[in-house]
């Protein structure tokens, strides 16, 4: 059962760092991460992307070395270190190998003579809940399925952790849940093998519905910023008061950083044109703003109802609202979603008012627009190659993330109409397009 | 769980048979099948094993009765040079794709390799076989295999190595995860993700092997000839006694030959490697084959295939297995051993450039450089000129073709064979028209460079065409898009992609080619271009190794210089603005 006392740790994290990169453009991922897993609980990674938690996962599952800091398994009373074994979001099933093949690979790999190999495999598919498909291929199954054969996979060497890195996300919503609750069932009944999960998510509610424990990162670098104790009975209730209530909690914290700093600090990481902007549409800026302008909201929205009533996840629903905080259409307070005036003006306002809007803000608090746009009149012809920018941006950040920001703000300067781009030459202009 | 539910892969091939009773009709005609296959596998190889002298006293005869036999020591000899190309690819791709260093070296090498003139490589390697097995015919038949060989292997390594750099980061994930041993690895992961490219590339070899069959039979060292038997010295055999009739004779037995692999080999073969294929959705169109069809309903087959398809587990019965589950620290890469590495390849390099160098000058002087040199210009003018002339004729027919599902289906057998088909053995009929309308030999030789080569143009343009969108043709056909606005704006950039790499692929060939098409002779009379081709055909004929030497090397340098200052940027243009996701 998921909260018995005492329990003995299993792994255990000290001090973990990490970077890619080498040199100026690298890029701290993970940062200063103290964990330890005890056995018989679920523990659960919340983060948005670029929080290391997939990085995480990774080094405890011995997939890459952390650059700094030593995961450490501790052994059983047997003296024996605990082993792992993890599931993917895609999956990651051997399209060439039949159902019982793709649960057989990790035995084969571990030399089980063939017999047992055969009922061990038969018992986990039997588990799972995957009987008859045994010579099934992956590309006949419908994702549930395959994710289902991923688990039987995972589970049939008798790991004593279970890593699971979204294991949900790739599925639709009625096989996620499903999945979810047959997975809590069998850990509820104790009928699997393993003694802890441990799993990366980016869903708030699964994260409450699922775990013992939660861990919420901090982005850029990945740092535990909050942990939080679930201890809701198990089955969970998603529309229990106590239920919604720690949901909320979740997304108080997971803005807490950017309440806390002022807003010209910026919350992506980097100030002045080292800031990093994330992959955001103007089109689903203007659909948030309308959306709380709107009824049932008025202008203030809970980020929790707005993700309900959007069908968005946190890792989407965030830097929109940031976003928006930062070009100072709204006001991230707890976890609700304020709009400012100017916002409430722009919602019910013609497309060239909007843009008009749009380019204003965009010139008064994106550091990176205005200094394109600066250059664009400062120089003669009034172009200026892209390849300049990028250069000075992968000054201060890692090249994907350079190319991300460099479009974020084409696509907003060129909706705002403050620049052109013109993708063949590869270079900003102050003309319009004839 | 109650009982055992019903496992069929993976049972013994015995007790399946047990359990399946008696042969069927399937069985019966698979089991004729494969034992014909093997008796005539071995009359081909107890001919290689004869002396030398036998060939004097059994020449090579222009009788259709000998053709069978011809036939069939020349098919062979392809299969062992798919066979060598195989083992090549496999040992070598793997090694590139595992050692970051021997990376290093392997894939520049093969880069180039892919793109210079091989048939310049015969008069080295000849020597060589010949001298391991002397008075013998095996060592003939190894240099003439090693001749086929090398115009097979590149593409097939190169298209292992880039599988296996593309394997998915998840599957990859899972492999390190669960520890599984390099060669276990291997067998589950490696071979089965690279087989559907690799199988598509042993066929492209296999065409491009019977260009070469027909110059690696007739093999001259020094002052002798050694014309080993097989449809190659039947051709050369008939060209030189200006025999119309043998030239058809050869003509028709290789349709049959390759009529005949394609069906009984190759299909069964892809259709095999389908289930290789990495996607995870069921795919609508699959590859079909009456040969693989008929294999599967056989039920000995898996009995007589044991020693084969056993091969893999017991492999893996002396592996010494994983690690377990736990991985270790990754090795860091000593820099310094880098270092010393990428100095040894450097050195290595300078040393090899160098050998070549005073080698060349020594009977050469850099006046004869510059005359290479504006023999090259020539040869590429040619190939240019060839290339728009092809493109002008095929890319509309491609798009005809490719809009109609239903007409590629039928013609997509016919091109396969076309491109199969060597062209060189229709030389003699060029020549002959050229003779006849008494036409300038310069400008008349030229076609006959593209004429096996133009076909990558037209499978690629079919292939780009049908995959055109429905909704944007219908969007254009909405819209009255028509004429010249139609090919600008919807046909030219929905096939560029596909084009740029058909026209790449018929450049290289053409280079390749004109070794063979500058020169052609038909009985005592010799047509000659000039150009970068027939100068190195004419010093391979003479002999003169400082000559050959140089130009291979001018025309690798100007083939390379082709692909990277015309194709790559063009592919790369097509890749970021024209593919259709």
């Amino acid at each position: 059962m998921a909260t018995l006392a005492p329990s003995r740790p299993l792994v255990e994290l000290t001090a973990v760092r990490h970077a890619y990169g080498k040199g100026h453009g690298q890029m701290l991922v993970l940062d200063d991460v103290n964990l330890t897993l005890n056995e018989s609980e679920i523990v659960g990674l919340l983060g948005r992307s670029g929080s290391g938690k997939s990085t995480l996962l990774r080094a405890i599952a011995g997939l890459l070395a952390p650059s700094e800091g030593a995961v450490r398994f501790v052994p059983d009373d047997a003296g024996r270190a605990p082993s792992v074994s993890m599931v993917f979001q895609t999956f990651a099933l051997f399209p060439w190998l039949t159902v019982l093949q793709n649960v057989e690979l990790g035995l084969e790999a571990l030399k089980v003579p063939a017999e047992a190999r055969r009922t061990r495999a038969l018992a986990a598919i039997d588990m799972i809940g995957l009987d008859g498909f045994e010579n099934a291929y992956p590309k006949e199954l419908s994702g549930g399925m395959r994710q289902r054969v991923g688990l039987a996979r995972a589970l049939v060497v008798d790991p004593s952790l279970l890593l699971m890195d979204e294991p949900f996300s790739a599925l639709d919503v009625l096989t996620a849940e499903t999945l979810r609750t047959d997975l809590l069932d069998l850990w509820c009944e104790g009928r699997m093998p393993i003694k802890a999960i441990l799993m990366v998510t980016h869903n708030i509610e699964e994260a409450v519905l699922m775990c013992d424990r939660i861990l919420v990162f901090s982005s850029n670098p990945g740092r535990i910023a909050a942990e939080i104790r679930v201890d809701l009975p198990q089955p969970r209730d998603r529309l229990d008061p106590a239920f919604r209530a720690l949901v909320d909690d979740i997304y108080v914290r997971m803005t807490a950083r950017a309440v806390a700093t002022p807003v010209s600090e910026g919350y992506f990481p980097g100030t002045g044109i080292d800031m990093v902007l994330p992959r955001v549409s103007t089109n689903s800026l203007a659909g948030l703003i309308e959306e709380v302008d709107g009824t049932p909201f008025d202008g203030q929205a809970s980020l929790a109802d707005l993700a309900v009533s959007l069908k968005l996840e946190v890792d989407a629903l965030l830097p929109m609202a940031e976003t928006l905080q930062l070009l100072r259409f709204a006001e991230l307070t707890g976890a609700d979603l304020k709009l400012t005036p100017d916002a409430r003006r722009y919602a019910s306002a013609d497309v060239d008012t909007r843009k008009g809007m749009f380019a204003q803000a965009l010139l008064a608090h994106v550091p990176l627009a205005q200094h394109i746009r600066r250059i664009l009149d400062e120089r003669p012809g009034r172009t200026a190659p892209a390849r300049r920018f990028r250069d000075e941006l992968e000054d201060h950040m890692l090249p994907d993330y350079a190319e991300m920001t460099l479009r974020t703000v084409t696509h907003w300067g060129r909706y705002a109409e403050i620049f052109a781009y013109h993708e063949d030459a590869d270079q900003f202009s102050l003309e319009d397009p004839v | 769980m109650s009982k055992m539910p019903p496992v069929h892969r993976g049972l013994r091939p015995f007790s399946r048979l047990l359990r399946l009773g008696g042969p069927n009709p399937a069985d019966i005609m698979t089991f004729l099948l494969l034992a014909g296959l093997a008796v005539l596998v071995i009359r081909g190889a107890e001919g290689m094993a004869e002396p030398l002298s036998q060939l004097r006293i059994t020449p090579v005869a222009l009788d259709p009765w000998n053709l069978p036999g011809y036939a069939l020591r020349t098919t062979l000899r392809m299969f062992a040079a798919l066979f060598a190309s195989l083992v090549f690819t496999l040992v070598v791709a793997t090694l590139a794709a595992r050692s970051r260093r021997a990376e290093q070296i392997i894939v520049p090498a093969l880069d180039i390799l892919q793109s210079v003139p091989i048939l310049g490589f015969l008069t080295f390697t000849v020597t060589f076989f010949m001298g391991l097995f002397p008075g013998q015919q095996l060592g003939v038949e190894l240099a003439a295999i090693f001749a086929i060989f090398t115009s097979q292997a590149w593409n097939m390594t190169f298209s292992f190595y880039q599988s296996l750099r593309s394997i998915p980061s998840d599957l990859d994930e899972v492999a390190r995860g669960f520890g599984l041993s390099p060669l276990r690895r291997f067998l589950r992961l490696d071979l089965p993700f690279a087989t559907p490219a690799l199988v598509w590339n042993m066929m492209m070899s296999m065409s491009g092997g019977w260009f070469f069959v027909v110059a690696s039979e007739a093999i001259t060292v020094g002052k002798t000839t050694v014309a080993l038997p097989g449809i190659g010295s039947w051709l050369a055999l008939a060209i030189e006694r200006s025999d119309f009739a043998g030239v058809g004779w050869a003509v028709g037995a290789m349709a049959v030959v390759i009529l005949l692999y394609d069906q009984l080999v190759f299909r069964p073969v892809v259709a095999w490697a389908d289930r290789f294929r990495f996607e995870q959705t069921a795919s609508a169109e699959r590859p079909r084959s009456w040969a693989y069809d008929l294999f599967r309903r056989a039920r000995l087959l898996p009995l007589l295939l044991a020693p084969l398809t056993s091969l893999g587990p017991l492999l893996l019965m002396l592996d010494p297995g994983g690690r377990g589950l736990r991985a270790g620290k990754g090795r860091a890469p000593s820099r310094i051993g880098d270092y010393l590495w990428r100095a040894l390849v450097a050195v290595a390099v300078i040393g090899a450039v160098w050998t070549i160098v005073d080698y060349v000058t020594r009977t050469l002087s850099w006046g004869d450089a510059l005359d290479v040199a504006g023999l090259a210009c020539l040869t590429m003018l040619r190939v240019m000129a060839l290339i728009v002339v092809a493109s002008l004729i095929w890319v509309p027919v491609g798009v005809w073709i490719g809009l109609r599902p239903q007409w590629a289906e039928r013609l997509q057998p016919v091109a396969q064979f076309l491109a199969a088909f060597p062209a060189n053995v229709l030389f003699p009929f060029a020549v002959i028209a050229i003779i006849h309308w008494r036409l300038s030999p310069d400008v008349w030789l030229s076609p006959l460079m593209i004429l096996g080569t133009q076909w990558y143009i037209l499978f690629n343009v079919i292939a780009g065409a049908s995959a055109i969108p429905t909704d944007l043709r219908e969007a254009a056909g909405m819209f009255r898009v028509k004429g010249w606005q139609w090919w600008r704006q919807v046909a030219i950039p929905g096939i560029f992609p596909y084009y740029v790499t058909g026209a790449l692929t018929a450049a290289g060939g053409s280079w390749n080619a004109s070794i063979v098409a500058e020169t052609v002779s038909w009985g005592d009379r010799t047509l000659h271009a000039a150009g970068l081709g027939s100068f190195i055909a004419d010093a391979t004929a003479a002999g003169d190794y400082p000559r050959v030497a140089l130009g291979i090397a001018m025309m690798s340098i100007f083939v390379i210089a082709f692909n990277r200052l015309l194709w790559r940027p063009l592919y790369a243009f097509g890749e970021r603005r024209l593919r259709l996701a």
